[in-house]
């Protein structure tokens, strides 16, 4: 294999371990298959087509491979989940859709490196029995869709897919499905009900858990991208060496997307709980814009809960129990767990003190009033509810009450709906009321209070335009 | 009036629909792709094609084309634009990008918001809408023209200046 160069200025931080984007930026790297293959590229389907199937769903078991989607559920398991002696047929979906805010990674494997995810999905359907694959990209990356499609062409053409795969008798068909712009479309049934062909709202589990009753309700594995692209390096070098990097149940790398309030926003592949959000603002991004102090961190993606620079933290269990400031989060699944977040989707978007929080919660509120499927109540008219509350503190229109109506509303959805969309709505209100009350409060008008209380504010159908 | 669908198109169609060999119905939303590139946008003609095409009820296809903010049921300019205009975008200035692709463009701003109804300058030359993250957050503020992606748009009059 050649010497990895990087483009010039786009080298990966020293902190980072290239192996998703490995290619990312790469020097002399393109798209094609000869290219990939000069690389060493779909050795790993080779060497797994060998293996039984079961094997390899053992070995993303002993990775302790956790899904990059959002969820951070284990891979091996969910695969495990698949019904026993079951005689319908098996699909596999890749989950392209990256929709949620913040977050943007698969972007560049699919727009730089697309056999590696052709690759560990070939190998992933082999394991799980799937001879027919989608990928179900958002329809934003309209160029992703064309290269995606050339690229399943030309692994079609060197016996990579298809008909008897490499003399195993393991037939493949990967196809590209190109959504319409509804971020719904991510949460993994919104997707097969719009893969069918239907408005995508989301199935109520149970008992519509994919890997029971999926696609045209067969048995069904949702992966995102950057997990299915981990399956072909777990097979490289095993799943148990895979299971070193990282840390103890946070195995392995994933990248980091940051944005907001940093010099240098970017990408960052990092070994999973081995830096700290410190060094990811400080060393990765170049540390906060000049004169500014930190505010306020989404670790996950927007839904994930907001963690205020002011806070403490108390992490580990027992003996090891510590209390810890912003600065020295690990990040990864259990640490942002116990820090009353998630680590999602691996989005961080950074705010310093020039950020009012009450435009920032406004924002987002617009953003889930927008993206509701609007098929229960409690989220279709909370979100939109919120979003007017949030309306009114930004345009000085709200009295201080009001606040305490948005936390309610919020409340009011999370848990009390179909799909995972509730939290995601909810989430941020609720942490951002929790932190930032003051400051939201500040921005309401007191002398409002009398007239709104009687009248309009406390219902959902207020409209101050 | 039946719509008139070219027929290297209808192939294309055609190959596409073999994607979905479980359910027709599946292709829906790729027929609406194919037409919307075509006729720019779904006309009722489009949906009763697209129809018939998948034997399906037309109520069936109206009830995809009506919820996805990605297929639009009016005529939008000659070059459509998308601006992200969620929070990291936002914080990068996708508000003001917004602002000033209006004024350029000749749009009015008031009305502008998501998708419907799309903003029209008065020449027909641009639509504009809002988008939602266009997954691209650390290069903000992001916008698409057309099927064309830009980022850290600063300089409205050279992005406008591409699209003739
Ligand atoms: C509202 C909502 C939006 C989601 N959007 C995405 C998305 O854009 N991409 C993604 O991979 N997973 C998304 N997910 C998570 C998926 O439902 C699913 O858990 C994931 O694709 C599983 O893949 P993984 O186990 O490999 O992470 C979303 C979930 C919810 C509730
Ligand atoms: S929670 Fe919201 S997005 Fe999910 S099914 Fe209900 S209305 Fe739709
Ligand atoms: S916020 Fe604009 S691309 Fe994500």
């Amino acid at each position: 294999m050649s010497q990895i160069k990087y483009i010039a200025g786009k080298e990966p931080h020293a902190k980072e371990s290239r192996v998703v984007f490995k290619n990312v930026d790469r020097e002399g790297w393109d798209q094609s298959i000869e290219t990939y293959i000069e690389d060493g590229g779909y050795e790993q389907q080779q060497k797994a087509f060998k293996m039984e199937p079961g094997d390899i769903t053992e070995e993303v078991k002993k990775a302790g491979l956790r899904g990059r989607g959002g969820a951070g559920f284990p891979a091996g398991l969910k695969w495990s989940f698949l019904p026993p002696n079951n005689d319908k047929p098996v699909y596999l979906i890749c989950n392209a859709d990256e929709s949620e805010p913040g977050t943007f990674k698969d972007r560049y494997i699919i727009h730089q490196d697309p056999h590696q995810l052709i690759e560990g999905m070939a190998i992933s359907c082999y394991a799980v029995g799937a001879k027919l694959a989608y990928i179900y990209i958002r329809e934003e990356f309209p160029e992703g869709a064309q290269i995606l499609e050339t690229a399943i062409e030309e692994a079609h053409k060197k016996g990579f897919l298809g008909k008897d795969i490499l003399g195993s008798g393991f037939d493949l068909e990967i196809y590209v499905h190109r959504g319409a712009g509804a971020y719904i479309c991510g949460e993994e049934t919104g997707l097969i009900e719009s893969l069918e062909g239907k408005r995508p709202y989301p199935r109520i589990k149970p008992p519509y858990f994919p890997a029971a009753m999926g696609l045209y309700l067969c048995p069904t594995i949702v992966n995102n991208v950057e997990t299915l692209c981990h399956v072909k390096h777990i097979i490289g070098s095993g799943g148990e060496a895979w299971s070193k990097t990282g840390t103890p149940n946070n195995t392995g790398t994933r990248i980091l997307c940051v944005s907001g309030d940093v010099q240098k926003p970017g990408y960052f592949e990092v070994q999973v709980g081995k830096v700290t959000l410190g060094e990811v603002i400080n060393d990765m991004c170049g540390g906060l814009k000049k004169g500014r102090k930190l505010k306020a961190v989404i670790p996950g993606g927007s839904s994930a809960k907001v963690l205020s620079a002011d806070e403490t933290f108390k992490v580990g269990r027992g003996d090891d129990e510590k209390e810890i400031t912003i600065w020295d989060i690990p990040m990864d699944f259990d640490t942002l767990a116990a820090c009353g977040s998630m680590a999602g989707s691996g989005g961080v978007i950074i705010m310093d003190d020039s950020r009012s929080m009450s435009w920032v919660i406004n924002n987002l509120n617009n953003f889930y009033a927008h993206e509701s499927c609007g098929q229960c109540t409690p989220c279709r008219e909370g979100s939109l509810w919120m979003k007017k509350i949030t309306d009114r503190v930004v345009a000085g229109k709200a009295a201080p009450s009001d606040i305490d109506q948005l936390d309610a509303v919020a409340r009011n959805i999370d848990g009390r709906t179909i799909c995972a969309f509730g939290e995601a709505a909810s989430w941020p209100t609720e942490s951002f009321v929790e932190k930032f009350r003051d400051e939201l409060v500040a921005d309401t008008n007191p002398e409002l209070e009398e007239a709104f209380v009687n009248a309009e504010s406390l219902t959902a159908a207020v409209n101050l335009k | 009036m039946a719509l008139e669908v070219p027929p290297e198109l209808e192939k294309e169609i055609d190959e596409r629909i073999t994607h979905y060999p479980v359910s027709k119905r599946s292709a829906v939303l790729t027929v609406l792709h194919a037409l919307q590139h075509h006729f720019r946008f779904i006309s009722e003609e489009s949906i009763e094609w697209a129809a018939a095409k998948l034997e399906l009820e037309p109520i069936k296809v109206l009830e995809v084309v009506s919820f996805y903010p990605g297929i639009r049921q009016k005529a939008p300019g000659k070059y459509h634009i998308r601006v992200c205009r969620t929070l990291s975008c936002a914080m990068a200035g996708s508000y003001e990008l917004m602002d000033s692709i209006c004024e350029k463009a000749g749009i009015g701003r008031s009305g502008v918001t998501h998708h419907d109804p799309v903003a029209l300058s008065e020449d027909g030359k641009f639509s504009v809408e809002f988008a939602e993250c266009l997954a691209s957050c650390g290069t903000g503020p992001v916008c698409m023209v057309e099927d064309d992606f830009h980022e850290a748009v600063t300089d409205v009059d050279a992005l406008l200046s591409q699209y003739k």
